[in-house]
């Protein structure tokens, strides 16, 4: 057989059994004729060639082609028939105890990072001075100026929507002034510190995840632990206390945003004049309702630092970690942050709050 | 601190380490001696880096122990643990710099900690450390604005910022060109020759090992701990294990394998201009 002409990996190669078909020939010998270029794809003809020629017991000679050829091709050992590895069976009962090993795993983990949290805290009561306020203060005015601008366009928004679905139906009884209830009350109790909390778990909490799984990745966490500093108390504590801080604040300010949606709606649909608005809001939304909306922040801003704090520190030490510990911290945010509020429902149902 | 000369500085028993249920180390015995500069070599994924990790402190071995100066490291409480933690500097393979922090926050983080100087002093010390490994006048720079180079010798200064008596090095000239690589190795022994310190290196860089080593450890992946242990000129030119005398072979021990590639390639010049 003669071989000649340019063989590119990027152009269509010839398949081995097409060239001869059901021609049969003795042995082959393989001849460059014209030989120009060539890459792996005629290394990869001629293995196919010698694959061929051992299944049907001829003789494969290549001695005629080039000196580099032919070591290519001798480091292509004979019996290499090479075969995709095979699939990895899965077996449910594998997943399953591996599934119940990672949430065991994981469940350890978490308890020993509140512990450490815990004890982090009555150190902090001990010491106060000990404690990195300066750091805090910059998380809080970090927490602050990136959550502002979601907040207020986001709970301003809230209140515009309920408003508006509550008025097409109060309109229909002429009871369009309990749209300033209505909007005041949901607002104030749940939607507000909700919406708040929501968009906290995803810029600082996410914020945390990263910031603390790059340091981890750069072993920047590993240095402190050397120098003898707790992590948990350098890194995660003025970080859990600032969001702890700043989430009820931000909670009022959405509050407000809210009441003000409403108010924008009232006044421009239903004619209702905002003074008017404002007494009706006033009469009906309490201190108590406000006060229990924020307190319940506290918690949600807790809960949204510790699953920062906790997925960012325990995060694999990969770029792809990051990125997981962040999603993940954001997810399990927001969970926390509903489970609790689900479960301030019901305390302050049982207290008559 | 224990100056007994007799007492090693670092003794490490019988040491099995490793992650999750993976044994990666084995039995692991070794001392290291005050002022003495010991080097772990051994092929990737060997357990290197876990050797360090556990004598730091940031890896809890599985069995064994592993003292300073004669006291165990591996059960102290959190006091002693401290304070044996003041004992040594570290400086890590990416340098791990704290990259919120400038240099000088840096270096005195481990001063604040550690002891009660005033701030004014802290500086004076951040200044000293930083002209010792030439980088003076860049205290206001954040880790960020240095280069490779720079920031290896900025970790070294935060590593020495307590004068520690032991500084664990793992992989210092990883990365870095060949001339900053070798001002390393400088930096090193000036800093052996001016605080006596004990350092344990863990590196594949030859030349650095020839250059600084008194005495090498090499670890093995097969048999999960030491597979030879002495100074590098005679390992390399006396060992038994044939593994441990190619590891240690430098480069001018192989003129006729470089002539032989060199030759070679010619030949696949001449073929491509025949074809």
């Amino acid at each position: 057989m003669q071989i000649g002409g340019d063989w590119r990996l990027n152009e269509p190669v010839p398949a081995w059994a097409g060239v001869f078909g059901k021609e049969a020939a003795a042995n082959v010998r393989v001849v460059p004729e014209n030989l120009g270029q060539w890459d792996t794809s005629l290394v990869l003809f001629l293995v196919h060639g010698r694959a061929w020629c051992a299944a049907s017991k001829k003789e494969f000679h290549t001695e005629a082609m080039p000196e580099n050829l032919q070591a290519l091709l001798r480091q292509v050992p004979v019996s290499s028939v090479t075969k995709p590895p095979p699939k990895a069976a899965v077996r449910l009962r594998d997943l399953a105890a591996s599934t119940g090993e990672k949430w065991a795993h994981h469940a350890g983990q978490n308890v020993s990072f509140l512990g450490e949290c815990t004890l982090g805290f009555i150190g902090v009561a001990k010491h106060p001075c000990r404690f990195r306020w300066l750091d805090c203060l910059v998380e809080m005015q970090q927490c602050w100026g990136s959550s502002l601008p979601m907040v207020s366009l986001v709970s301003f928004l809230v209140g515009v929507i309920l408003a508006f679905q509550s008025a097409i139906q109060l309109q229909q009884f002429g009871a369009a002034i309990y749209v300033a209830d209505l909007v005041g009350l949901s607002v104030v109790r749940e939607l507000g510190p909700m919406m708040a909390a929501f968009i906290v778990a995803g810029g600082t909490g996410a914020r945390f995840a990263a910031q603390l799984g790059n340091m981890r990745v750069d072993e920047e966490v590993d240095a402190l632990e050397t120098v003898g500093i707790s992590s948990v108390n350098f890194l995660a504590l003025p970080r859990l206390l600032a969001v702890t801080v700043m989430m009820p604040i931000l909670a009022l300010y959405a509050n407000v945003l809210g009441v003000l949606g409403g108010m924008f709606v009232s006044a421009t649909m239903l004619n209702i004049p905002a003074s008017a608005y404002w007494i009706e809001t006033q009469n009906r939304v309490g201190f108590s309702d406000v006060s229990s909306g924020l307190f319940k922040c506290l918690f949600f801003g807790l809960a949204i630092g510790l699953a920062g704090c906790l997925r960012g520190m325990k995060c694999e030490r990969s770029a792809a970690g990051v990125g997981t510990a962040t999603s993940s911290a954001v997810v399990t945010g927001i969970m926390l942050v509903v489970l609790a509020d689900a479960l301030f429902a019901v305390i302050y149902n049982v207290l008559g709050v | 601190m224990n100056d007994d000369p007799n007492v090693p500085v670092i003794e490490v028993k019988s040491l099995t380490c490793g992650y999750g249920e993976t044994v990666v180390l084995k039995e692991v015995t070794f001392a290291v001696h005050a002022r003495e500069v010991l080097f772990v070599i051994g092929g990737s994924g060997c357990g290197k880096s876990t050797l360090l990790r556990c004598l730091i402190g940031l890896l809890k071995p599985f069995q064994g122990d592993i003292a300073y100066y004669g006291k165990s490291f591996t059960a102290a409480d959190a006091g002693q643990r401290r304070n044996i933690l003041k004992t040594f500097g570290v400086l890590y393979q990416n340098n791990a710099l704290w990259s919120s922090m400038t240099l000088a926050e840096n270096i005195s983080l481990p001063l604040e900690e550690h002891t009660s100087l005033s701030p004014a002093d802290r500086q004076e010390i951040v200044a000293l450390k930083l002209t010792e490994v030439g980088l003076a006048g860049s205290e206001e720079l954040y880790p960020s604005e240095l280069s490779g180079g720079m920031q290896k010798r900025a970790a070294l200064a935060r590593a020495l910022a307590l004068d520690p008596a032991i500084v664990f090095f793992d992989e210092p000239s990883e990365g870095l060109d060949p001339i900053i690589s070798r001002e390393m190795d400088e930096l090193i022994l000036q800093v052996r020759e001016n605080f006596g310190t004990t350092m344990v290196i863990v590196s594949h860089q030859l030349s650095s090992i020839f250059r600084l080593a008194d005495r090498v450890i090499m670890l093995s992946h097969e048999t999960k701990g030491i597979i030879a242990e002495g100074a590098p000129t005679e390992l390399a030119a006396t060992s038994a294990d044939s593994h441990v005398r190619d590891f240690l072979k430098r480069d001018d021990d192989l003129p006729d394998r470089v002539n032989k590639n060199s030759a070679g390639s010619d030949k696949l010049i001449k073929n491509e201009n025949k074809t």
